[in-house]
């Protein structure tokens, strides 16, 4: 009895988040107009959240590109067709492990960022002061951190695509010994444009949804440091299981 | 400012570096980079009775060259045969008019294509022009099939053959 009572809190309470996360997003819209003006306070977020998780993206980039080489190697050979290792590579980084893992990666580096940043702001009661001096935190604060990451994602998940596919190419071509030509060619042939507007529509979304929780999460952490540690937490576990849920529909809508 | 300069700078060197990755991805690792379709090129039609799973975009080539792509694809209502519109590069004008076109299979498992085998006239090819000579694609169900029915004749009559030689050498070992 009390667990099915548990069981329905529970799930009251996750409807209870999801409707106040979507309406903090028609909020931070609403001051679109506005914040766009602003354009340095974006530009700073864009550092902040893009520039700075460059590193870390572009060697596990790295990374994973070289495990696809290796497995992708071993699994085509059974069938002969080592030459397709370019397409395997290609079209598994573009359409899922690019978009995925960047936005994963994000919500861990970034997203961490952001959500400590805000929440320790709303701690000191910065938050409080802003709206004393009838400064709109949501549009001076909030709405840059929300638009960097937005802005960031599809760029981040590029580059991962791309700095897995060299590393693809490292291992496949330099080591293991697949044709170079055949790797690109069979890859330039058989990748769509469908399937790389699928990987930016995706890490856009991404970057929509990861960004979002953590502004959420940090604007709305309790004032003290306790709050501001869970707030943290709650941004990785939520942005990383709505990433992988939001994957599933997106890639089901695209088939 | 000399903070907010340095900060520019990284934020501008990451969006470059973001979208030079998207442009790369949409141009280098797909074939839209590089389609004919922009440059110089003319038509030419090809019925075949059978096509496979010969797709639009599938090269044409030439002794192994690469001389055009398909443009087209579509089933002729009267003759039920496949027709197939290949855009050839303009700088290839000078194909003989009696080429045979084939359908041949990349590899063992890979696309099909088409391969243009130079015939020896020489009057060449031009917009629209239609190659007379065709071979269609070998599906392979067909092709097993007639190995089946070839294997079940031939060694049926190996059966006898060998029937009769060993009638023979028990013959010739009688003798």
């Amino acid at each position: 009895m009390t667990l099915l009572h548990d069981v329905r809190e529970s799930f009251l309470g996750s409807l209870t988040r999801l409707g106040a996360v979507t309406r903090f997003l028609l909020r931070l819209l609403r001051q679109l107009p506005g914040g766009l003006k602003r354009w340095e306070l974006i530009v700073a977020q864009i550092f902040n959240s893009g520039a700075l998780s460059l590193v870390i993206i572009m060697l596990c980039g790295l990374f994973v590109g070289m495990v696809l080489g290796l497995q992708g190697y071993q699994l085509l050979e059974r069938f002969g067709s080592e030459d397709a290792l370019g397409t395997a590579a290609a079209i598994g980084l573009v359409k899922e492990l690019g978009p995925v893992l960047t936005a994963l990666l994000f919500a861990g580096r970034a997203g961490t960022a952001l959500a400590s940043e805000l929440g320790l702001m709303r701690a000191t009661d910065q938050i409080s002061a802003m709206e004393m001096m009838a400064v709109d935190p949501l549009q001076r604060v909030v709405l840059p951190r929300f638009l960097g990451g937005v802005i960031a994602m599809p760029l981040l998940a590029a580059i991962f695509s791309i700095v897995g596919i060299y590393g693809a190419q490292l291992i496949g071509v330099q080591v293991m010994g697949v044709d170079s030509g055949s790797f690109w060619s069979q890859m330039r042939s058989s990748v769509d444009l469908k399937d790389v507007n699928e990987g930016i529509v995706k890490s856009f979304v991404f970057g929509v949804t990861c960004s979002l929780i953590a502004v959420y999460e940090g604007y709305h952490a309790r004032p003290t440091a306790e709050g501001v540690g869970s707030a943290t937490t709650r941004t990785v576990v939520t942005s990383a299981v709505a990433t992988l849920f939001l994957d599933y529909l997106l890639t089901a809508a695209f088939l | 400012m000399r903070k907010s300069q340095a900060l520019n700078l990284g934020t501008g060197t990451f969006m470059l570096l973001g979208f030079a990755a998207l442009f790369f991805l949409t141009t280098q690792t797909t074939s839209h980079g590089l389609t004919l379709a922009s440059k110089p090129h003319y038509q030419v039609i090809a019925k075949f009775d059978n096509i496979g799973d010969l797709k639009v975009g599938a090269p044409v080539s030439m002794a192994g060259v690469e001389v055009g792509r398909v443009a087209n694809i579509s089933l002729d209502n009267r003759e039920y045969k496949a027709v197939v519109v290949m855009d050839i590069d303009s700088r290839y004008n000078q194909i003989p008019s009696d080429s045979d076109a084939s359908i041949y299979t990349q590899g063992l498992l890979g696309g099909k294509f088409i391969g243009l085998t130079a015939g020896g006239s020489d009057t060449y090819l031009k917009n629209k022009d239609h190659i007379d000579f065709t071979q269609s694609a070998l599906v392979l169900e067909n092709l097993i099939g007639q190995f089946l029915a070839n294997f079940g004749k031939s060694s049926s009559s190996d059966a006898s053959k060998s029937d009769a030689s060993g009638a023979a050498g028990a013959k010739t070992t009688e003798k």
